[in-house]
This record gives structure tokens, sequence and C-alpha cells, in this order.
């Protein structure tokens, strides 16, 4: 077996490595196995998406690998660096340098306005309040929300809420985003906002790893992983072709 | 295609290359290459049967063209069509019976077919979403064509998960 710090075949030390990740429930009634021994690596700027039916423990897989929750067996690397010993601290910590996190129900702070939403999390991690301030009207102009700075999480639409907490997601420069259903609670057209925002910070480079139900946002990313029982069924990297090589031209077919 | 043919003809008369460019028009990227050929072959047959007919026109420099216009047996043809609701899709029968027949043959796993048909539809998925990103917004048509190839699709990938689901218990 393979040293999860090891570098790949190119060399490089992927930025998350995870190997033999369990994670098993004890809710009422019987154990829930949510994470079955998954192996998963992931290079810097690389778009991985992890799809498959609700309850397969996608979400589970994404707390584990973003520190929310511990795994029961199995260990995880960031940046080559292996995070067995990590305190609560130590993850919450990670998780404002290191890793933007955007959820489903987008988790914004209901009293706190949209700048100081995105603000707060750059002024803990010790950025000054200039900077800070600089840093969120950069992100929210580019995220189209100039003039809701001053407006509540609660006076916006679901979609301009989800910008809002990607915003503060990427507000430190996290090398790692990961995403939990970021469209779930949204109309088609907040799915395909969301899916061309992810699409144009990861042609900047950033690296994320989206879990989502969704194939439409899952063929965003260049890889997927599908996911079913807490196990990978299959990691295919998507090139755009396919195998019968007709691609597009079967969209429409306008016969005799 | 003889109906959307003669349903660009009813604004008025016109050959068969401007009936390409409408349909280019109309449909966008996501139907790249009208076949010009299968278009003056379809319109022979439309003429054949009295939906159209055809008057050849001289031009100076090039040889004769032929300008379609629609008839009255056309214009019934075509409200005919609209008044008719279209068939409902269908599941993909040659997978499906690769997937039911798979375990007789000891050729094919099950799970490695879905596996490997999951991957041709999310890279169309993906090959869709390029296509809508560069679509001309404007194109509502286009647009709407190319979500419900996509809406299509992600109910394709959901029935795959369902059989996945279903046939993994089993082994």
């Amino acid at each position: 077996m393979s040293h999860a710090a090891d570098p790949d075949d190119n060399g490089r030390i992927p930025l998350l490595r995870a190997e033999g990740l369990v994670k098993t429930h004890h809710g009422e009634g019987a154990p829930a196995h949510a994470v079955r021994g998954v192996d998963l690596s992931v290079r810097r700027g690389e778009f991985v998406a992890v799809s498959g039916p609700s309850g397969a423990g996608k979400s589970t897989l994404l707390h584990l690998l973003g520190g929310l929750q511990r795994p029961d067996g199995g260990s995880i690397w960031l940046d080559g660096e292996c995070t067995d010993s990590y305190s609560e601290a130590r993850w919450a910590n990670e998780r404002r340098r290191r890793i933007g996190i955007v959820f489903q129900f987008f988790n914004l702070v209901s009293n706190l306005t949209v700048a100081d939403n995105v603000e707060l999390p750059a002024l803990l991690a010790g950025t000054g309040p200039r900077q800070a301030r600089a840093e969120r009207e950069k992100l929210l102009a580019e995220l189209g929300l100039e003039g809701k700075a001053r407006s509540m999480p609660g006076e916006l639409s679901g979609g301009e809420q989800q910008r809002v907490a990607l915003a503060r997601a990427l507000v430190n420069h996290p090398r790692l985003l990961l995403a939990d259903e970021p469209a779930g609670s949204l109309d088609s057209k907040g799915t395909r906002e969301v899916m061309r925002l992810l699409s144009r910070f990861h042609q900047r480079g950033q690296t994320i790893l989206l879990v989502t139900h969704d194939a439409r946002l899952a063929s965003a990313a260049d890889r997927v992983i599908s996911f079913f029982d807490g196990r990978i069924a299959d990691d295919a990297e998507l090139g755009g072709t396919t195998a019968r090589g007709t691609g597009l031209s079967g969209v429409l077919e306008l016969k005799d | 295609m003889r109906l959307p043919l003669l349903a660009l003809l009813s604004r008025g008369p016109a050959h068969g290359y401007e009936l390409k460019q409408d349909l280019e028009q109309l449909l966008g990227s996501a139907y790249p290459q009208p076949n010009v050929g299968q278009i003056y072959v379809t319109l022979g047959r439309l003429e054949k049967s009295g939906l159209i007919e055809g008057e050849e026109v001289a031009q100076s420099s090039r040889p004769n063209k032929k300008i379609y216009r629609l008839t009255d047996a056309g214009t019934e043809a075509l409200r005919a069509w609209f008044e008719d609701t279209a068939d409902e899709p269908r599941v993909r029968d040659d997978f499906f019976m690769k997937l039911a027949l798979a375990p007789r043959t000891g050729l094919a796993d099950q799970i490695a077919l879905i596996n490997k048909q999951r991957r041709e539809y999310l890279n169309t998925m993906r090959n869709l979403s390029k296509l809508s990103a560069t679509e001309d917004r404007d194109n509502r048509i286009a647009h709407l064509l190319i979500e419900g190839a996509m809406l299509h699709l992600q109910a394709d990938l959901d029935w795959l998960e369902r059989c996945q689901e279903e046939l993994e218990g089993l082994e």
C-alpha cells in the first residue's frame, strides 16, 4: 500500500488525500454505515464532484474531509500533512485559512449584514479591517452583489444567499473549496448560476470538491466520483468526449 | 424533418439553402449541421406528395434554383401536426436489454455496464453544459433544447442509480 503522503506520479503531493475512511452513525435504530472504507486523492487545481443518491454518505464524506466530523477509522492528509492529531481548534483554524466550505442551506449569520458575513472570517483569520473590506468588495463585485453589501441575508433570494456564502468561503483564499449540495435548495436558474461560478473559480486555479446528487452540476467538474452506499463505485475523468463519438449530434434528430 | 420544413415555409416561399440557414439560426449550436442534402431530398418528397410546389428560378451566373411554397394541402398537414401530441420518451432499450441479458451470457458484468454507461452520459452532460455556456444567450429556443436534453440525461442518470442500488444488493 502506498503511503498517503507520498507524491503522485508527477512527484506532487496531493492537496487532499484520504485512506481507509470509515464513519458509522449511531442514532436510533441500527447503526448507519455512512462511509465504508474510502480512499481518495485530490490534486491541486482539480475540480472533483462526488455524486450519488441521497443517503449514500456523500455529505458525511465531505464533513470528514473538512474536519466537521471525525472518522471512526482511516486518515486524512492535507497538503501531505497528516491530520490524525488535529484538535477541534486546529480544524477550525484550517477551515478559516485553508479550507472554504459552502452548504446547501447557506448557513449565513442572519443578524449580520452581507458585508459582515463575508468579512468576519477574514477578520477572524487575522486580516486587517481595511484588507478584509477590500477583499469583500472585490468578491461581492465579482459575484454580482455590489448593491447588496448592507442587506441582511433574509432579504436576499436563495441564489444570492448562496453567492454570499461562496464569497465568505473564498475570502481567505483557501486552497481547497468544499461544496455540499450548493444548489440543493435553488431553482434551475440558481443552479446554473452556481455552476457557472464554480467553473469560473476553477478555471482560475481553485481546487474544488463538490458533493451533489445533481448530475448537471456534477458535469461541471473534470472528475466525477460515483458514490454508493458509503463506497466509491466509479471514479471517472470527464474528457468531454463520448465513447461512441456521437457526442451532441444526437441532441436533436430530425428524421425523415 | 418534413413537418419542420413545412412550418418554415409557412412564412413564405424559400429555397433549400435558406431553409438550412433558418434551421441553424432557430436551433443554434445544439443542432450543428443541418444536412443540406437531406433537406433537398425531403423537399423533393414533399413536392411529390403535393404539400409544397417548386418553381425554377433562373440565375444569371449560377445554376437555376428552386423556390418552394406551401400548398393548401401542406397547410392542412401542418395543422394536423400541431393538433397531434408527440410520443412519450422511451427507456433506452438497447442499454436495458444489455443490462437484462448480461447475467445469462456471462460475458459482461451488470455493474460494469452501468458504470460505463454513466461515464458516457456524464461526458455528454459535460458537453451540453459547455454548449449551453457558449450558445448565444438570447437564443431561447436553443437554450430550451439544450436544457431539455440535460433533463432527459439527468433522468437517465437517476435511473442508472436506481439500477445500481437494486443490482448491487444482489451480488
